[in-house]
């Protein structure tokens, strides 16, 4: 009986294992960690206009409709004024105006939703959210791409950096080591090349906001979910001591 | 037909309805049968409560099942947005949908220790092989069941995946395109596909496993249970007390009922605890790349079958033009040994050596990913067989030799190691240890004749052991 009970533990603790690694695509450089607070409610309404300012004009968020941002603490009137599109309903989906047509030819590909990029980007590296927040954070300038930007997170990325304005230029700093005979780079990090109009701090700000906002925007129910677990949980454990005693109470008749 | 039973016209009303019901339907007899007087061995422990918990989750997902057809749309153009549109806009539908899918992992962690169970006591022996082998229809069903439940979010990893699956069946000979095309109802997974299997999912397997789950209690409740010690309570030789009801058992209901209660409530808190705090765990219940909706144009970098298949999905990958010729070394010399220690008849003899040479010539003639197939399907298949497999004079794992228990260690450990690899892109070691794997796997059953009367068993007790708790 020992044996098995080893062999029990053995099995959680593969499975545990097992649930640190999971296979997707990786990136070039080592992701940040995001500053994800989904119930910071000031930090989701900024990363919401944000989101809305700069993401929604070529890329949608075709799940999420904009009267659900009253659970980020907005008003109906809020979200009227300041978030939406002249011809656009409150209870509409977040749509981008974009030709998808011309979108392809200008970038080479249709710009992906956006509702669910935090989940479906998770991986090795960190989570989804880890992702766009280094991503974003990761353009350089550079010649010989079509829209004069690359990105350190994602090569060759079709996207321009939409947040320059913020952000600046910047460069990447790199290393040359000797590695295996072979001279290697090793990014080593950035250089400001140009300010934007936010400093480097209050652009890792408005980034950590608008991926917040993001990783809340994929599933807007995960701080009810929380929740509510919580209750569920302390429900159940009061349940599984009244069923552990019902059990002693029967069983203690069993010879 | 049962006699007519009347009763004191002054009775209370209770006693004279369900006299009215049993006089017509046999309700008082099936509860007493199944629940208040289906003795179960008292000796039970800890393995002994994933079959309660199989039916429960099997109640879950059907219930919950319910609600999300309401909702979702088994439509190529809308169905991941229905999908989503449960999770958002549904009241309530993302924690139907998250039971759902984490329902769908539970399921297969339950039945995979509850097989387990079975395994390590023997509970598959005479007289029990029919209660065995409706469990194993049962986990075939399940498996089929979670294969086509996997396409309807028609994410990318379910669109992959049911591609890639289906294509293994345009690897049979002859049959094999034109039974992938009958299997999709189009070149290409599409909106015809996911039309057939969400009537599969909803429909078709749950008749059958509904089917099969009654007939695996039936069986059960026959025969009686099995129990860690292996000792039959029921038998005419087993000790009874004076109205003939088995010492060493106990009534299901209430014992045991009270039993499942809290192991249902343990059971539960792990359940809900991962539907609340962690439904995608980690990218094994729901895959990071399925929130992409399926694109036939992008296939992703590396395509893996969720978790619970992947033990199997593995002995696929396994079968390369290379291990084929493993394989026939294995039927060449399966066939020497059993001509040569066998004490078979000469032309059965012959026959032996006819079919190795046939078989030999058919793994070099057909491609090695048809014999993949062969493997992975085989390896489900052969749990079927296991009552006729094992010739151990005892039951239990409890009384067999002690290196018995470690070789169903290995054997535990080779399953998951398997499951480990088949999350994994492929890669040269991997694919070597999932070739060991695979054939240890087999070995193991199909050894199983020879290695199970090795050894001195222990003394099995007459009656089972228990200590009063």
């Amino acid at each position: 009986m020992k044996n098995l009970k080893k062999l029990a533990l053995g099995f959680v603790m593969a499975l545990g294992l097992m649930a640190g690694a999971q296979a997707s695509g990786g990136g070039a450089i080592a992701w940040d960690k995001a500053p994800i607070k989904t119930n910071d409610l000031a930090s989701l309404q900024n990363g919401a206009k944000l989101f809305v300012n700069y993401c929604l004009n070529c890329h949608s968020a075709a799940f999420m409709r904009y009267n659900r941002l009253k659970d980020i603490g907005l008003t109906e009137q809020q979200i009227k004024d300041n978030l939406l599109f002249a011809t656009t309903k409150v209870g509409d989906t977040m749509k981008s105006a974009i030709d998808p047509l011309q979108a392809k030819e200008w970038f080479g590909k249709n710009p992906p939703d956006l509702t669910l990029m935090t989940r479906s980007r998770s991986g090795h590296g960190g989570t989804g959210a880890d992702y766009l927040y280094t991503y974003l954070r990761s353009y350089h300038r550079d010649a010989t791409k079509p829209t004069g930007w690359n990105n350190m997170a994602f090569p060759n990325v079709g996207m321009p950096n939409v947040l320059w304005e913020l952000q600046g230029e910047r460069e990447p700093v790199f290393e040359e080591k000797e590695e295996h005979g072979h001279t290697v780079q090793i990014f080593k990090g950035w250089k400001q090349t140009k300010p934007g109009t936010m400093t480097p701090l209050q652009y890792d700000q408005a980034v950590g906001d608008l991926v917040n906002y993001m990783q809340w925007m994929a599933e807007p129910a995960q701080n009810t979910r929380v929740r509510i677990g919580v209750w569920v949980l302390i429900f159940l454990s009061f349940f599984t001591f009244i069923a552990w005693r019902l059990n002693a109470a029967y069983w203690k008749d069993i010879k | 037909m049962a006699e007519f039973k009347e009763i004191s016209p002054n009775a209370p009303a209770g006693e004279k309805l369900l006299n009215w019901v049993d006089n017509r339907f046999p309700l008082s007899k099936l509860y007493k049968e199944h629940m208040s007087e289906y003795y179960a061995p008292k000796n039970f422990n800890f393995w002994y409560i994933f079959g309660s918990l199989s039916l429960l989750v099997l109640v879950i997902q059907i219930v919950t099942g319910i609600f999300l057809v309401m909702h979702y749309k088994p439509d190529a153009a809308v169905a991941f947005a229905s999908v989503e549109y449960i999770m958002r806009d549904v009241p309530w539908g993302w924690l139907i949908r998250y039971m759902h899918s984490t329902g769908a992992s539970a399921f297969f962690i339950v039945v995979y220790l509850h097989m387990f169970r079975g395994l390590i006591y023997g509970s598959y022996r005479k007289p029990r092989e029919l209660v065995w082998i409706f469990g194993c229809a049962i986990f075939l069903c399940l498996m089929a069941e979670a294969f086509m439940g996997y396409l309807l979010p028609w994410g990318q990893m379910s669109y992959w995946g049911a591609q890639v699956i289906v294509n293994l069946f345009s690897a049979i000979p002859f049959i094999g395109p034109d039974l992938a095309l009958l299997i999709r109802g189009d070149f290409v997974v599409g909106d015809a596909t996911l039309n057939r299997f969400f009537s599969f999912h909803v429909i078709a397997v749950p008749l059958v496993l509904l089917g099969l789950v009654v007939a695996h209690i039936i069986a059960l409740h026959e025969v009686g249970s099995n129990n860690p010690d292996g000792v039959e309570i029921k038998g005419p030789n087993a000790p009874k007390d004076a109205q003939g009801h088995p010492l060493d058992g106990i009534p299901f209901h209430p014992y045991y009922s009270v039993h499942d209660i809290m192991g249902v409530s343990v059971f539960l808190m792990a359940f809900t605890a991962i539907v609340f705090f962690a439904p995608e765990f980690g990218g094994y219940f729901l895959e990071y790349n399925n929130f992409i909706p399926a694109d036939p144009l992008t296939t992703p970098l590396h395509i893996a079958p969720v978790w619970y298949f992947t033990p199997f999905y593995s002995m696929l990958r396994a079968i390369t033009s290379e291990m084929m010729y493993a394989l026939i070394a294995c039927v060449v010399i399966g066939a020497v040994l059993a001509v040569a220690k066998g004490k078979l008849p000469q032309l059965l003899k012959g026959a032996v050596i006819g079919a190795a040479v046939v078989i030999s010539a058919l793994m070099l003639a057909i491609d090695a990913k048809f014999w993949g197939v062969v493997v992975m399907g085989g390896a489900v298949v052969i749990l079927f067989f296991l009552p006729w497999l094992d010739n151990s004079p005892v039951k239990s794992i409890r009384y067999r030799p002690d290196w018995h228990k470690y070789l169903y260690a290995v054997f535990v450990i080779n399953f998951l190691i398997l499951g480990y690899l088949g999350v994994q892109p492929p890669s040269p070691i991997g694919e070597r240890v999932s070739q060991v794997g695979s054939l240890f796997y087999f070995g193991f059953f199909l050894l199983m004749p020879w290695w199970s009367k090795l050894g001195t068993p222990k003394q099995v007790p007459d009656r089972v052991t228990f200590t009063p708790h």
